[in-house]
């Protein structure tokens, strides 16, 4: 309990390792400390930032998609009034040309009609003159008699 | 002395004796043996074990704080960094709170208190025979390795801050701003006669408040460290297989009371030093 020189020793050891401690020790510390903190708040602005941001964007693409909706709706409504346009068309084409053929297959059949009653005519002319040369069993000249054979075959 | 199976008492006092080294009168330049040659060295004697101790834990201090310092980033901490961050920041906070003025030297004072002394009253925590057998086996006799039980080391550093708080005291007041903190506090009147007779009362109650500062600083330490000490002294006295009983409670217990004396001496420096650095 009796006091001595330890008392001084240990103030002057104190007062060292104190300057010391001030100069090289809590500086440094202290200082990586702020850094640390700036940093920090730097970082958490950034995020900050970044999520604006992000919002921003997406508010950005939500329109760019209802446009694109909007576009794409407006396309397919043209496109279906086209189609149908389309197949308007063709079916009067097609009823066109269908009628078209008709009148040509009509007329072709009366064509054919026409020239097989020619042949006809001509044809039953000649029977009717074998026949009569086989009932008048003379000679009929053809020749001779082809302005009456011809005025028969057209009575045909 | 404690060789051959001393008694109780001598064991007790022999671990209450710090390892002095001074001039005797007698023995000139020696190792004191026993209080009584300790006491006649008078003021002129060192207790070798309290600053050994003492200058190692505070270089350990330092040490572990400057490689950490050293190594500082601002990046990802390692585990040291991450350590002494923590107390710093800790040490930090209570000042910020505390002391309102600028000043470089309060923060790093109050670190080095709080791990300082924490580190000293730490080795209260050692089994006390341990290290006094192992010194006493190389021919040591005397081995006290709680420092913070030697009043000399508590009031060396309780006077140092007592010093620094006139320091600031007289260069941030001025001397006549100090003289009249002491004077004209906690008694004034508007009459200058009234006023006149106050002054000596205030100066008496002042001085005794501003010189009751240091002591108590250290003698509260001093006490519960000691006492601490003592009991753990005394558990140790018990047969070997019922110690643990008494000084595991009481070595959990004190390890509250070792970080909370550290504290206390931490803040109080810290309350003195802001009410140097503040007028009134």
């Amino acid at each position: 309990m009796n006091l001595n020189l330890t008392l001084l020793g240990q103030a002057i050891s104190f007062a060292i390792f104190v300057l010391f401690c001030m100069k090289y020790v809590w500086p440094p510390i202290m200082g990586a400390l702020r850094e640390r903190q700036a940093k920090i708040a730097e970082s958490l602005a950034a995020a900050e930032q970044g999520e604006q941001r992000r919002e921003e964007a997406e508010a950005e693409i939500a329109t760019l998609v209802q446009d694109a909706k909007a576009q794409a709706a407006e396309i397919v409504a043209a496109a279906q009034k086209r189609a149908n346009e389309l197949v308007e068309d063709s079916k009067s084409t097609a009823r066109a040309e269908g009628e078209r053929l008709l009148v040509a297959a009509q007329s072709e059949i009366e064509q054919e009609v026409i020239g097989a009653r020619e042949t006809l005519r001509k044809q039953v002319g000649s029977i009717a003159v074998d026949g009569a040369r086989k009932i008048l069993g003379a000679e009929v000249n053809a020749d001779a008699h082809a302005k009456v054979i011809d005025d028969l075959v057209g009575q045909i | 002395m404690a060789s051959n199976a001393p008694t109780t008492t001598e064991y007790i006092q022999h671990h209450l004796q710090n390892l002095v080294v001074g001039i005797h009168p007698d023995n000139g330049f020696s190792v004191a043996h026993g209080a009584e040659e300790a006491a006649a060295m008078g003021f002129w004697a060192l207790h070798v074990d309290s600053l050994f101790w003492s200058i190692a834990l505070g270089s350990l201090f330092i040490w572990l704080f400057k490689k950490a310092a050293d190594k500082a980033t601002a990046g990802v901490p390692g585990g040291l960094q991450n350590f002494v961050e923590l107390i710093v920041e800790f040490v930090d906070t209570n000042v910020r709170e505390t002391f309102h003025s600028k000043s470089d030297l309060v923060a790093p004072l109050a670190l080095t208190i709080f791990v300082w002394v924490f580190l000293m009253n730490l080795m209260d925590l050692i089994p006390v025979d341990v290290i006094p057998r192992l010194t006493e086996a190389v021919g040591i006799p005397y081995m006290k390795v709680v420092p913070s039980t030697d009043v000399n080391i508590t009031l060396g550093m309780s006077l140092s801050v007592f010093a620094l708080m006139i320091f600031y005291s007289l260069k941030i007041k001025g001397p006549v701003g100090f003289f009249k903190e002491l004077a004209f506090q906690p008694f004034n009147s508007p009459n200058i006669i009234i006023q006149i007779i106050f002054v000596p009362i205030n100066l008496l109650l002042e001085g005794v408040a501003l010189l009751a500062k240091p002591i108590s600083l250290a003698l509260r330490l001093f006490g519960n460290m000691y006492a601490g000490e003592l009991i753990f002294i005394l558990i140790a006295l018990l047969p070997f297989y019922a110690q643990w009983v008494l000084s595991v409670p009481w070595a959990i217990f004190h390890i509250l009371v070792i970080t909370l004396q550290a504290f206390i001496f931490m803040m109080l420096t810290i309350v003195y030093m802001s009410m140097a650095h503040e007028s009134h």
